[in-house]
This record gives structure tokens, C-alpha cells and sequence, in this order.
């Protein structure tokens, strides 16, 4: 039995639709990415499963039941959920507010500072949480999810705020929870650093599944080219002709070219054959290039998108990183 | 039911937290021990005067300063929640918004009757002990009548707090509707009644009229401290004085106009868009 099963779902707010025909599946113990621009419908999406949405059209089924049906409530102790801006009660210590909802899911008060020391709030578990940063707000946010251990986590926007060292804390939590079982919905704007933690990426892109799959589905379903970069010493004419591809030397001494991903092998053989060779790395398309390559073909006038895309801190990713190939690039 | 209790208490210690126990314990100390000392100022007089008197002036400030204090304490709890983020969070767990909503004026309710207990607890400890020649009894069954109807006022202005708070989207807009509110009960209502008496020369059915003053929580109230002492009271009050109201009635129309608030916020938080 499917942990979450959404069946053509669509979402209308007065005439103006959110979500149109989405279908997504998560199974037990499976971590999905759901990615998509500002107003995508990736909150509605949470809201709907979480049973505070009734949708317009189609079938929603969380552990098998519908969530918005009052029988639910049972289930509720079983899920967790970070919202995406939480600013919690200003004049309780984080402790007291952490106890507040441990009474909530009768959970024992006694794993409340268990739970805060887990997320690393222990020495400020008696201060107000109005004097608590974003960071540390998140913090909480993420062990109130976690306080009954959860079989399925909605998270919204986890890492927002968090220093590096917190995020990779947060990322070991989610593939601990993972192996426990539990399934968890993980929505986001920062991709780097999320591939090597889930198992299936859904994009959304104005209200509609523009992709949905495992990474290497994905992958599968576009063109985009792996890039390798290398360093060394070469008669670049002589290697462009045996690798039959453009070669383009970047500013900082090493090489780069761009090639189909299952000519991959035979490529890296005639590299690492040369004598003069030092360094190499392969860099299948990530992410971020997916996301866009996804997006944008979803979208029926690209400029238009492009633009918007760029206005927004959405993806501050892609933008840059086009840009510094380009200036690598040589005629 | 474990779950109403877990609001309640962090209600109530929200209360205490940012001060508004303790801020409004001293205002209905200080009003109550100056109202029984000095209340008969105005006719020469300097101390404890009678239990009525006190009574009748204790209630006739307390209709305009108690229901402003409940709308202050209770506009936010809805959207206020919903501002913060914690509404869409709670509203996750396994809790019910009845049970939320509960929770809330079961706590907000604490604060304020535990402010109304000890400010003019105090205030009737005083003059027991201070003043010559009162009757114990009367003294602490006028003053016991006074705080159980206190507390009723306190909870229905707590409920009309929880209608526009639900109903709303905005917690500066939830303030000012409930500045509107305390502003007709208190003020424009009894004017209108009053002008409509005027205006007609007493010609609209006597009958009739006492029972508009029970559409009206404010004068409820006062009527209940009011029929106990057998006084006529003044202004439009005097208009009821004819007709016989019980104080079990009045207090029971005082619980109508709980529910019925209550009800409706209920009734919006569920229509409420989350």
C-alpha cells in the first residue's frame, strides 16, 4: 500500500487553477523531492495531503484514508510536518513550546530535550524563542516534526537558514529517518547538495507534474549532455580528433567537453589513455540543470519564463552557472 | 480532552509570560479598593459607605473597562495563529478546531478570572476587615455575585473576540473591529435605546422595551448586580426596574450570549480558509 496516492488531482481557488491533474505516488521509506518556482503549487500540494485542502477534483489517500475526512485524526501522530514559515509562540522558551506539542501528540514531555539537543538547541532550550534566530527556528521546527517518530515527514522548505555544517546534519537525519521507514516529502528551492538524498524528484511548473521520477529517469528522458572536465598535458587537435568532440579549455588550465551520456565510457577510455593526463571528473547533468531543462520545456513561451525565472531568488543556481560556461567558452 | 488542557495551559501561561495577568490584576485591584474608599467622595463622604453603593459603582465602571480588556486579550488568538504560522501547524496534529478553539477561551477565561478573584477579592478582604459594621454575608454574596458575573462578561466579550479573530484575515483588522465592538455595547447601544425613548415619549411599548436591554451584555450585567439590592438603578437601567428580572435568568441569558458567539466562531474557523 502506497503511503501517499494523489490521483488526478487539481486545485482551484476561486477561477483560478493551482494544481491541474497531478498523480504522485510515495511508498514506504521513499524520500521525493518536490521542486518547483514560487507559486507552483508545491505548499497547495503539502496542504492537500496533509488534509487541510480538500481538492477540487480527484482522490487523495494518505496511509489509505482521506486526510481531510475527520476519521483521519488518528493518523495525525504519525505525521510530521515543518511548515515553511513558522515563527512560534514569542514569549515561550524553546522547551516549553517543544513541550506545548509533545502534549499535543502525547508524546512524554522527557523527549523534548532529547529532541532539542538532536537538532543542536540544547543551550538555548530556556531561552525565548523570540529571541531565536531563523536558523534556530528551524531548528525547532524540525524537532517538533520529528517528535513522535514519524512515519511519514512533510517538510517545506527544511534548510532555509540553516548554516552548511546544520544542513548536513539535517541531510543524515533524513537518511536516518529514511532507513527507519519512514517516508518523507521534501520541498525546496536549494538543490544542490539534496541529489544523493532522494529517491524520486517530482517538478512542478505552474500547477503541473513537468517531471516526475527518479533522478536517473530523468535523466534518461532528456538529452543533456555529461560533462567531463580534465587537466593535463595534450595535443588538444590530436585528442578533438580521436574523441570526435569539441574540446574547450577553461580560464583556470583545465579542459572540459561535453558529450552524450552513454558515449561516457568510451570517452573516459581514450582520456585516461593519454599519457599527459592528471586529472579528470565526470559530471552528469545535475539537478539544477534538469529543474531548468524541465521547467522550461513546460513552459509554451520560454522567454517569458526565463525572465520570470531570473526575477525571482528561486533558483539563483542556474543563472550563474550558464553564465560562467559561456565565459569559458572559446571560439 | 487532553489536548483542550495543553492549549489552556499554554494560554495561560502565555498570559502570564507577557504580563497581561499581572497588569490587569492591579487595575481591578486598585479600581475596586478605590471605588469602595473613595466612591462616595462625590456626596462629602471619605471611606467604606455601603455595599450597595459599592456594588452599583464597581459595576458601572467595570461594563466599560472589562469587556475592553477581554477583546484585547482574546482579538489575536485566531488570526494571530494563523499570522504566526502555527494555526496551519496545529491544525496537523491530531486536534480538532473545536478542541482549539476551546482550549483557548478555557485559558484566556483563567486569566481573566483569576485577575477578576484576586483584584476584587482584595478589594472585599479590605473592606471586611477595615470597614465598621457590615454584614459578612452580604458582603461576600454581593461581591461573590459580582465576580461570577464578572467572569460571565469577560467570556462573552472573549467569545465575540474569537468571531471576528476567525472570521478575519488580518490581526490589525481583527483589532479594530473589536474597538467597534466594545464601542457599540458599551457606548452606541444604550444611546440608541435611550434616543429611541426619547424620541417617542415613552410611547413604544413599555413591555417590550426592558428585554432589548438583554440584547445588550453590558447591561445584563449591571442588571445583575443590580435587582439584588432592590435599588432603582439610573439612566436606562431604570427602565428594567418595573419589570422583574430573576438573577437566574439574567445569568442565564449572560451563558446564551457565550454559546451563541461561540458557536458562530466556531462555525467561521471552520470556513476558514487554511
Amino acid at each position: 500500500m502506497s503511503i501517499i496516492e494523489l490521483k488526478n488531482i487539481s486545485q482551484n481557488f476561486d477561477k483560478l487553477s493551482v494544481i491541474e491533474s497531478l498523480n504522485l505516488n510515495l511508498e514506504k521509506g521513499e524520500v521525493l523531492g518536490l521542486f518547483g518556482h514560487n507559486g507552483a503549487g508545491k505548499t497547495t500540494t503539502m496542504k492537500i495531503i496533509l488534509g487541510l485542502l480538500e481538492p477540487s477534483n480527484g482522490q487523495v489517500k494518505v496511509f489509505g484514508e482521506n486526510p481531510f475526512h475527520s476519521d483521519f485524526s488518528h493518523h495525525r501522530y504519525r505525521i510530521g510536518f515543518l511548515p515553511e514559515n513558522v515563527s512560534f509562540y514569542q514569549q515561550l522558551t524553546g522547551l516549553e513550546v517543544l513541550q506545548f506539542f509533545a502534549k499535543l501528540k502525547k508524546v512524554s514531555v522527557s523527549r523534548c530535550l532529547d529532541l532539542l539537543e538532536k537538532v543542536g538547541l540544547s543551550e538555548a532550550s530556556t531561552r525565548k524563542v523570540k529571541t531565536y534566530s531563523k536558523g534556530m527556528k528551524q531548528r525547532l521546527g524540525l524537532a517538533q516534526a520529528i517528535l513522535t517518530e514519524p512515519s511519514l515527514l512533510l517538510l517545506d522548505e527544511p534548510t532555509v537558514g540553516l548554516d552548511p555544517i546544520a544542513i548536513q546534519e539535517f541531510y543524515t537525519l533524513v537518511d536516518n529517518l529514511k532507513e527507519k521507514g519512514c517516508s518523507i516529502i521534501l520541498c525546496s528551492h536549494v538543490l544542490p547538495g539534496v541529489e544523493k538524498h532522494i529517491d524520486k524528484v517530482a517538478i512542478l511548473s505552474k500547477g503541473q507534474l513537468a517531471a516526475y521520477g527518479s533522478i536517473k529517469d530523468l535523466r534518461n528522458q532528456t538529452s543533456l549532455p555529461t560533462k567531463i572536465n580534465f587537466s593535463g598535458c595534450f595535443n588538444i587537435d590530436e585528442l578533438t580528433q580521436k574523441l570526435n568532440n569539441p574540446i574547450t579549455s577553461n580560464d583556470s588550465g583545465t579542459f572540459s567537453l561535453e558529450i552524450d551520456n552513454k558515449d561516457k565510457l568510451p570517452v573516459v577510455k581514450i582520456l585516461l589513455a593519454q599519457p599527459g593526463i592528471q586529472d579528470l571528473d565526470t559530471l552528469p547533468p545535475s539537478l539544477e540543470q534538469l529543474y531548468y531543462h524541465f521547467v522550461i520545456t513546460n513552459q509554451t513561451s520560454p522567454p517569458a519564463i526565463i525572465k520570470n525565472i531570473s526575477g525571482q531568488n528561486d533558483i539563483p543556481i542556474v543563472q550563474p552557472k550558464t553564465t560562467k560556461i559561456r565565459q569559458g567558452e572559446k571560439p | 480532552m487532553k489536548s483542550v488542557i495543553a492549549i489552556a495551559e499554554k494560554e495561560l501561561k502565555d498570559g502570564l509570560r507577557n504580563r497581561w495577568l499581572i497588569a490587569i490584576t492591579l487595575i481591578f485591584a486598585v479600581m475596586a479598593s478605590g471605588l469602595s474608599w473613595f466612591g462616595s467622595a462625590s456626596v462629602g463622604s471619605i471611606g467604606f459607605s455601603s455595599i450597595a453603593n459599592t456594588i452599583t459603582s464597581l459595576s458601572s465602571l467595570n461594563v466599560f473597562l472589562l469587556p475592553l480588556i477581554a477583546l484585547l486579550l482574546a482579538y489575536p488568538a485566531i488570526v494571530g495563529e494563523d499570522e504566526d504560522g502555527t494555526l496551519l501547524l496545529l491544525l496537523t496534529y491530531p486536534l480538532t478546531k473545536g478542541e482549539l478553539l476551546l482550549g483557548k477561551l478555557i485559558g484566556q477565561t483563567s486569566i481573566l478570572s483569576i485577575a477578576t478573584v484576586i483584584g476584587f477579592g482584595s478589594a472585599c478582604l479590605s473592606i471586611l476587615f477595615f470597614a465598621d459594621y457590615v454584614e459578612t454575608s452580604e458582603l461576600f454574596s454581593a461581591f461573590g455575585l459580582f465576580i461570577v458575573s464578572a467572569i460571565l462578561l469577560g467570556m462573552v466579550f472573549i467569545c465575540l473576540s474569537y468571531v471576528i479573530s476567525s472570521w478575519v484575515s488580518e490581526k490589525s483588522k481583527a483589532a479594530g473591529l473589536a474597538l467597534i465592538v466594545w464601542f457599540f455595547f458599551v457606548l452606541i447601544y444604550d444611546m440608541g435605546l435611550l434616543g429611541i425613548l426619547v424620541a417617542t415619549e415613552g410611547q413604544i411599548q413599555a413591555d417590550v422595551f426592558p428585554y432589548l436591554l438583554l440584547l445588550n451584555p453590558t447591561d445584563i450585567f449591571r442588571l445583575i448586580n443590580l435587582v439584588t439590592f432592590e435599588t432603582n438603578g439610573t439612566g436606562l437601567l431604570s427602565i428594567a426596574s418595573d419589570q422583574s428580572f430573576s438573577v437566574l435568568g439574567l445569568l442565564i441569558s449572560m451563558l446564551i450570549w457565550i454559546v451563541l458567539p461561540f458557536s458562530l466562531a466556531y462555525y467561521r474557523l471552520l470556513k476558514r480558509p487554511i
